[in-house]
């Protein structure tokens, strides 16, 4: 065994620990959150996932970014069947391994080629509604700093591993014109080889092309591996969790509101005498620290396991907001701002538990990061939801954080209390009695 | 005008009779001036189509539905507890509401309070009188008009109803045209998630603003509403734009009962 083999194999195996580890930290994050059990009408979750994630029906709801995104996205799983021969090749030293396979493996290659060119040119067009174009979506203030370095970062690193996949082949395909050995004469090269002869290569020495080839071939790879471990740092996670995510989804009516059992307990021992309150749920333990329950969201410890998936499955593609009323209109609320914010803050309360081997309060939690002006601008109209390539649901947060504020702290708008008082003391949210219910019969 | 028939659940209970449906009215319903007229235009509906409705009068309350939009889970379950039983204690079955809040709690909220029944929107229950029959209605007034209909969110991207509305307007032989922002692309009123009862946040403008601009640019005669919360949204939003002399907001449930002349 070379050199080489060694080095790549060792490589490999140091990328895919660090990435286990990483994925472990971000499962171990999701979980700190409270347990729901989802795993009803699982046939039904399978075709969501199947419709939604697979087969990006959502995406295609704005047809030029969904189209693109559907060239990026079949680029990136079909060209991986690429690094399927590349590890082949790497640990055994070989060249093409797969390439016995003949016109089939001309048909692979010359889609790989294709579907790169594709990529490349995607890439490129969404770098240009980014910084050219400049959609309102990708210009927002929630985006500046890393979150929009993050996005650049991902389209660069997928145009140069595409670049280097392409080069690869033009040097490669030159080396087979020119008989040069190891290089075998297999498959198709219906972009690279027109891109070989732009480039002059068959001018080159034998030497300097393998050379190309070979820089490619590592950098392709290497860029490969590197980019597996950028992605639980990254909002390009969603590549992976849009399918947990889906499979997750919500199925029920969009505008239904799930019951909280704990007060259905305290409401009916309040109208009933007879029936003794519930006991207080034990205080639950999370990294080490005791959480005790409470009436919605304070911290990321009070949302779902569900919603801190959601935080972790967003791509920032801001679609939600800029269908979302609330936003449309000038107000501070976007739903995408919610989920980075959620998101942001469970990375922050999971670096201290990695830095203080526990969990310690901080004295900080969502409502930090989220203000009451943006809680209370929403109208709960779920065209956030709807617009959600990835089936997230920020209204269940917004909800959560409302229930906190009013529940837990007596926080809330002076009109809606009176609407409180008002439905409490008249059975309606306006100052008019039972008694003046009726009065619509006799007008 | 005919007087119109109305019986509370406690009437019917007394005779022993049991009604086809009951009538949630919700507090708009009751108590908005503007909604009220809803609430007349569906009973006239009803009775034409002698349909053995009942409301529950003095013993209906707030389904709960803003408290619990606004955070407060405790009122939200006072309130839906207590309906449950009155509900539950008349063994009513059936519901039909004008209201798409009260329509998605009742039917979508209430049966994990214990609370199960078969729950209809009115612009569903109307489309399935005028499909048996029961009521018949040409276009009238409306014969030849533009009319565009704004979908309620907790109706059409909440409970995935879009065509019932639709069906029914379509039958008024008037022009029906699309709103730029409509079905699961619909842009709210304004008014959902108890907005209805405070003010808006700080923004540029006012939701409303932004979507009767938006139905005013699809340049209707009637703007269908099947919501009384956006009903009044709307109307004030045409208001914004002084087009009240020109376009005018009407439920669906007004438009069947003025085109059948009821």
């Amino acid at each position: 065994m070379g050199i080489a083999s060694v080095i790549f194999i060792l490589l490999v195996a140091a990328a895919s620990w660090l990435f286990a580890r990483n994925i472990m930290r971000v499962r171990r994050n999701i979980l700190l959150g409270k347990d729901v059990i989802i795993n009803d009408r699982r046939s039904e979750r399978w075709a969501v996932m199947a419709r939604v994630a697979l087969g990006q029906s959502k995406m295609v709801v704005r047809p030029v970014a969904g189209f693109l995104h559907i060239i990026v996205y079949a680029g990136f799983v079909i060209i991986n069947i690429e690094v399927l021969e590349i590890i082949i090749d790497g640990i055994f030293g070989t060249h093409r391994v797969l390439s016995f396979l003949g016109g089939f493996y001309d048909f692979l290659i010359g889609s790989f080629e294709w579907l790169a060119l594709g990529v490349w040119v995607a890439c490129a067009i969404f770098l240009v509604r980014r910084y050219i174009i400049k959609l309102k979506r990708f210009m927002m203030k929630e985006l500046d700093g890393w979150p929009r370095t993050d996005a650049t970062l991902i389209l660069c690193t997928e145009i140069a591993l595409m670049s280097a996949f392409l080069l690869m082949n033009a040097a490669d395909v030159t080396l087979q014109n020119m008989g040069a050995e190891h290089y075998v004469e297999a498959g198709a090269y219906p972009i690279s080889g027109p891109l070989a002869s732009l480039l002059g290569l068959s001018t080159a020495s034998s030497s300097t092309l393998i050379l190309i080839e070979r820089v490619c071939w590592w950098f392709h790879i290497i860029g490969i591996l590197a980019f597996l471990n950028y992605l639980p740092y990254s909002k390009h996670l969603h590549i992976l969790l849009a399918f947990p995510n889906t499979w997750y989804s919500k199925l029920g009516p969009k505008t239904e509101v799930a019951n909280m059992e704990r007060v259905t307990g305290e409401v009916k021992s309040m109208l009933d005498p007879g029936i003794a309150p519930p006991e207080m749920a034990a205080p639950r333990q999370v990294a080490g620290h005791e959480v005790t329950d409470r009436f919605g969201a304070k911290d990321v410890f009070d949302l779902s396991w569900k919603s801190l998936m959601d935080a972790y499955s967003c791509t920032e593609c801001g679609r939600c907001t800029s269908e979302c009323p609330a936003n449309i209109t000038g107000k501070l609320l976007s739903p995408r701002k919610i989920m980075m914010d959620t998101r942001d803050r469970l990375e922050e309360v999971g670096r201290t538990i990695d830095t203080k081997g526990k969990w310690e309060d901080d004295g900080k939690s969502l409502h930090t990061r989220i203000t009451e002006e943006e809680l209370w601008a929403c109208t709960t109209c779920n065209a956030c939801t709807q617009a959600c390539p990835v089936n997230i649901d920020p209204v269940n947060i917004i909800m959560e954080m409302r229930r906190y504020l009013v529940m837990e702290e007596s926080r809330t708008r002076p009109a809606l209390t009176s609407m409180f008082n008002n439905v409490e003391n008249n059975g309606a949210p306006w100052a008019f009695g039972p008694d003046k219910r009726l009065d619509w019969t006799q007008q | 005008m005919e007087q119109l028939q109305i019986r509370t659940m406690a009437e019917f209970a007394a005779t022993g009779e049991v009604p086809e449906v009951l009538f949630w009215v919700g507090c708009a319903g009751s108590f908005d001036d503007r909604a009220k007229k809803i609430t007349k235009a569906f009973v006239r509906i009803l009775n034409a189509a002698k349909v053995k409705f009942a409301i529950l009068g003095q013993e209906e309350t707030c389904t709960g539905d803003p408290a619990r939009r606004a955070g407060n889970e405790f009122l939200f379950q006072m309130q839906a507890l207590q309906n449950v039983t009155v509900l539950n204690g008349y063994g009513v079955k059936r519901i039909v509401t004008a209201c798409p809040h009260c329509f998605n709690t009742l039917k979508n909220e209430y049966p994990a309070l214990g609370g199960v029944y078969e729950v209809m929107h009115h612009t569903q229950f109307i489309n399935a009188l005028l499909k048996e029959g029961r009521i018949k209605v040409e276009g009238g007034d409306f014969k030849g008009k533009r009319i565009t209909f704004h979908d309620p969110c907790y109706l059409g991207r909440g409970n995935n109803e879009y065509e019932a509305p639709r069906e029914v307007l379509l039958k008024l032989d008037a022009a029906l045209v699309e709103l730029k922002r409509s079905k699961q692309n619909g842009l709210c009123c304004g008014a959902g998630g108890a907005q209805m009862f405070k003010e808006a946040e700080p923004g540029k403008r006012e939701v409303n603003v932004e979507r009767s601009e938006e139905a005013l640019a699809a340049t209707p005669n009637v703007i269908a509403a099947g919501c009384p919360f956006c009903n009044t949204m709307l109307t004030d939003g045409v208001k914004h734009f002084n087009k009240e002399g020109e376009v005018v907001v009407l439920d669906v449930a007004e438009l069947v009962a003025n085109a059948a002349d009821l």
